[in-house]
């Protein structure tokens, strides 16, 4: 055992001081970011700032002492990225309520506390991520029912011309932000227990093994599950999401490859018919393809961020100083647009390399993790993240098609920003458990003080 | 199951780095094309901030005639013009959705977005203070072109509403010393932040019948009639035989060729057979400049014509200069109506003022133009014009010969309005008739030359409240020429 340790070459240290450090340099730009904002509109530091400062501090601060005490191993580098993404995105969000005389903001604060309490909830409860596990079925039939939900009468509804809001007397939310986590969870937990069928039999096509026809059953049925969505709401980015969700997990589950080709050729059927069939895709494609030919229609979004970030050049117009407010719906689908011109090339490639960040402390986690369940819900959220992303920011930079979804942690949205917390609790809970050492060799090594902690968390 | 994470954090390193290379492209290597308003003018964030910049002078002598002040509403600089009745035409105007004259061609030094002004724009950068546009010195000269704006607005011989221009030239420089063009409009109304009114008044000044924006110094060709017989004359002594005492045909009448068509002299002496090339001239003989053009030849009168200037264009520091216009493919008859200016022979006054200084700077026509030097914001020189040659449009011996001819048609002909005593003056008049129907056109351009110091006018109405037979190039055109003239040489 003694031999295992050493031959593993190091424990994971705790690092929560190097999290601290970090969490207050995030709140100095999140800070920083606000005043800097009323100092660029109104030529003075916004009156609240106090309040508000105080408040951004509260909440991450909480949420750091609660990583100390519930998930001492956790990975450090997540909480204060997120929180400067956040941060960032509430300075951007009051940036456009300024100009448009919107309140945005205030409700993102409170959707941003919400976000933290459950965030923190999810550290306090959930002790061992492997309990998720039990919730495999209960999970995929929940996300299944919040998809549904924009769909039924009296409660759905369609904004925007995508049908994936719900109405809860006085609160909206899109369900589909939240049933893609619980989706990752049931998928983990059914390709645990069925990566081995799905993995061993096959047959050799072309140098790609590609699996049975029995065991494309799954795939097929997410396939269809993701093309509805896009025909019933009409929902471009999600039904990417979701595919490219299950078949990334399907790929790590089984380690073959010939997923990716059997999927990657789904998904390009699925394209390529969703463009032929229906004229909202084709009204996309075009203002994508050139967003100046309907210049005041609609190419006008994706024009008018462009026209932004040009103008935004290398170092930006510094917040407050530039137009935002000219793209429509800046504050949820097109905040990277507004963020581009006011903080420029440099602060955009800031954001991106956070998202990186979190992405790959993600994946790390996933590398790091003992067991299968772990190692599947953290790649998971990792890439629903970074696709994410990069359907979002490719879609407003005119790399790709703009397919409607929210910037995580930056855009204005209540739901977005709640799931994504979560997600993050989620990934720091497993990387807690990744990184913390083994149990056993506690008393032996020199992490001794840590053993009753560790002993007291081990389950079963 | 590490293997395919490993390859999944290749495969997210490709998507971030997609993504980074975009915005990249985006924000480094495409924002200039989308910053440029030329090529995207959906792309307001550059308007508004042009519009909102200060932007330099034009200048006139050291008075600005356009200029930025500071403006305490949504833009930080409203453009404001000193006369803008007087300069309208010159200046153009600077507004939100477009520009017109030197706001338009000098638009790259009066917005400091001009190469020039590199040195300027860094100092503006390094002081961390907002950029600055240059200024624009004008070749105008303050009292001709008041004298000019006099003639055409202020005139109680000709009333209110006339149409017309007047454009003075330095023969040897080609500098434009006056510009009017009549009726005018303000620009002021145009540069004004009030969108909404700027969209009316704009609307209301191009419905306008008499067309205010347009810049007829440069922009209206009529028929230059008796003025161009000076081009006429230039063919012929170019030929080597004839020069101003030479004797041409005269006579009451000439029949068009192939033709029972007969048109005669309005009733002035052109003797009855031969007379001198100066007499006719100084008489304004159709008989004489019909029989010339007819001998002269379609293409020699085209080619000496197009020496002048006519079928291209010269000035490039106002746009869309009108090209004059010698037609091609005539007959007999056709060729010899060109000889005194009809037919579809047509010229804009710059066009008859180029002609004028051609022979006065010895048979070589400058090419015009207005923009003086460039100033940056601190009023040091960037660059001054140099005179630049366009054409030699008759020899010096032809030059003189015409000149002479033009000083006794000032002295003893139909242009006697012009003289101006001790001074040499020469001078011809015109009155055209551009259809039956419509009203005549009356031509007047004149020289004056002493010590050295020489200028070139032209003066063109289109349309004054007068019957036709009260129009003659001579007793209206004339004396705004010689007020002109005279300005200049004071």
């Amino acid at each position: 055992m003694t031999q295992s340790n050493s031959f593993l070459g190091f424990v994971h240290r705790r690092r929560r001081g190097a999290e601290l450090f970090l969490l207050i340099l995030a709140l100095a730009v999140g800070i920083g970011a606000y005043a800097a904002v009323g100092l660029g509109v109104d030529g003075e530091v916004p009156t609240n700032i106090i309040g508000y400062g105080g408040w951004l501090a509260l909440l991450t601060i909480t949420s750091h002492v609660v990583v100390r005490f519930f998930a001492p191993y956790a990975d450090p580098v997540l909480l204060p990225v997120v929180a400067a993404l956040n941060g960032l995105g509430l300075a951007a969000i009051y940036r456009l309520d300024l100009a448009d005389g919107t309140s945005f903001a205030q409700k993102q604060l409170v959707w941003m506390s919400v976000g933290v309490a459950l965030f923190i909830g999810t550290l306090v409860l959930l002790r061992d991520h492997r309990i998720l596990q039990r919730f495999t079925y209960t999970c995929g039939l929940a996300a299944i029912v919040l998809l549904l939900m924009p769909m039924m009468p009296l409660i759905g509804v369609t904004k925007n011309g995508a049908r994936i809001w719900i109405n809860l007397g006085p609160v909206g939310m899109q369900p589909g932000e939240v049933a893609k986590v619980l989706l990752v969870i049931a998928f983990a937990g059914y390709l645990v227990v069925h990566r081995d069928a799905l993995a061993l039999a096959g047959r050799r096509i072309l140098f790609v093994d590609l699996p049975r026809g029995r065991d494309l059953g799954p795939i097929l049925a997410m396939w269809l599950l993701s093309l509805a969505i896009l025909v019933f709401q009409r929902d471009l980015g999600s039904s990417l999401l979701f595919f490219g969700i299950f078949l990334t997990m399907l790929y790590v589950a089984t380690e073959r490859p010939g997923w990716l080709v059997v999927g990657g050729s789904l998904f390009a059927v699925g394209a390529l018919l969703g463009w032929r069939a229906f004229s909202h895709v084709q009204v996309r494609v075009d203002a994508w393809l050139d967003p100046f030919d309907d210049f005041y229609g609609s190419g006008n979004q994706i024009g008018e961020s462009l026209f932004g970030m040009a103008w935004g050049g290398m170092l930006g117009r510094g917040l407050g100083q530039g137009s935002p407010f000219r793209i429509p719906f800046a504050e949820s689908d097109f905040i990277v647009g507004a963020l581009g011109e006011e903080l420029g090339l440099t602060g955009l490639m800031a954001v991106i390399v956070l998202y990186g960040l979190i992405v790959e402390r993600g994946l790390r986690t996933a590398l790091v993790c003992r067991d299968a369940f772990g190692k599947l819900v953290a790649s998971g959220l990792a890439v629903v993240l970074a696709l994410q992303v990069f359907v979002v920011i490719g879609g407003v930079t005119k790399l790709i098609p703009l397919t409607g979804l929210t910037t995580p942690f930056l855009s204005y949205g209540g739901s977005s920003l709640v799931a994504n917390w979560v997600i993050i609790a989620l990934l720091l809970r497993i990387s807690d458990q990744a990184r913390r050492p083994v149990p056993d060799l506690s008393a032996d090594t020199e992490a001794s003080s840590s053993s009753e902690d560790t002993q007291v968390v081990s389950l079963r | 199951m590490n293997k395919p994470i490993r390859t999944l954090s290749i495969f997210c390193l490709l998507l971030f780095l997609a993504l980074l290379g975009n915005v990249t492209y985006v924000q480094y290597f495409k924002a200039s094309d989308y910053n440029d308003a030329a090529q995207f003018p959906e792309n307001r964030r550059v308007v508004e901030a042009a519009f909102s910049r200060e932007r330099g002078a034009i200048l006139v002598g050291r008075t600005p005639i356009a200029e930025s002040v500071p403006s305490d509403d949504k833009y930080e600089f409203q453009r404001q013009y000193a006369e803008p009745l007087m300069y309208a035409h010159l200046t153009g105007y600077f507004s939100f959705y477009n520009q017109t004259g030197i706001e338009r061609t000098q638009n790259g030094v009066l917005s400091g977005e001009d190469d020039r002004l590199f040195v300027s724009r860094l100092v503006d950068l390094v002081n961390n203070a907002s950029p600055k546009g240059g200024s624009v010195k004008l070749t105008i000269d303050e009292d001709a072109q008041q004298a000019a704006y006099r003639g055409l607005f202020e005139n109680p011989q000709l009333g209110d509403n006339v149409q017309g221009a007047v454009v003075a030239i330095e023969p040897d420089t080609g500098k434009i010393l006056a510009m009017v063009s009549s009726p005018s409009f303000d620009p002021n109304e145009l540069a004004s932040h009030d969108l909404g009114a700027v969209d009316k008044v704009s609307k209301a000044l191009s419905d306008d019948p008499e067309r205010p924006l347009e810049n007829r110094a440069i922009r209206r060709d009529l028929p230059p009639g008796s003025v161009f017989k000076l081009v006429t004359a230039a063919a012929a002594i170019e030929t080597g035989n004839y020069d101003s005492e030479a004797l041409v045909p005269g006579g009451s009448s000439y029949t068009l060729p192939h033709t029972t068509t007969s048109i005669g002299n309005g009733g002035r002496n052109c003797g009855s057979d031969k007379i001198p090339l100066t007499q006719a001239m100084e008489n304004s003989c159709n008989t004489t400049f019909l029989a010339l053009a007819n001998e002269l030849g379609q293409d020699k009168m085209r080619a000496q014509a197009e020496a002048f200037g006519f079928n291209s264009t010269a000035l490039t520091d106002l746009p869309n200069q009108l090209k004059s216009t010698y037609p091609t493919d005539l007959d007999d008859a056709q060729t010899a109506m060109t000889g005194m200016g009809q037919f579809e022979v047509r010229s804009t006054p710059i066009q008859m003022a180029m002609v004028v200084a051609g022979i006065v700077n010895n048979g070589v026509v400058m090419k015009p133009y207005v923009v003086d030097e460039v100033n940056s914001p601190d009023l040091d020189v960037l660059d001054k014009a140099e005179p630049r040659e366009l054409s030699e449009a008759v020899s010096s011996d032809t030059a003189r010969e015409l000149r002479k001819m033009m000083v006794n048609t000032a002295e003893r002909g139909t242009a006697k309005v012009a003289r101006i005593p001790g001074v040499e003056v020469g001078a011809k008049t015109g009155t055209a008739e551009g259809c039956d129907a419509c009203n005549n056109y009356a031509w007047f351009v004149s020289y004056a030359t002493i010590d050295g110091r020489s200028v070139a006018v032209a003066v063109m109405l289109e349309k004054v409240n007068l019957s036709n037979s009260q129009i003659a190039g001579g007793a209206l055109a004339g004396p705004i020429a010689k007020d002109v003239m005279e300005a200049v040489i004071d």
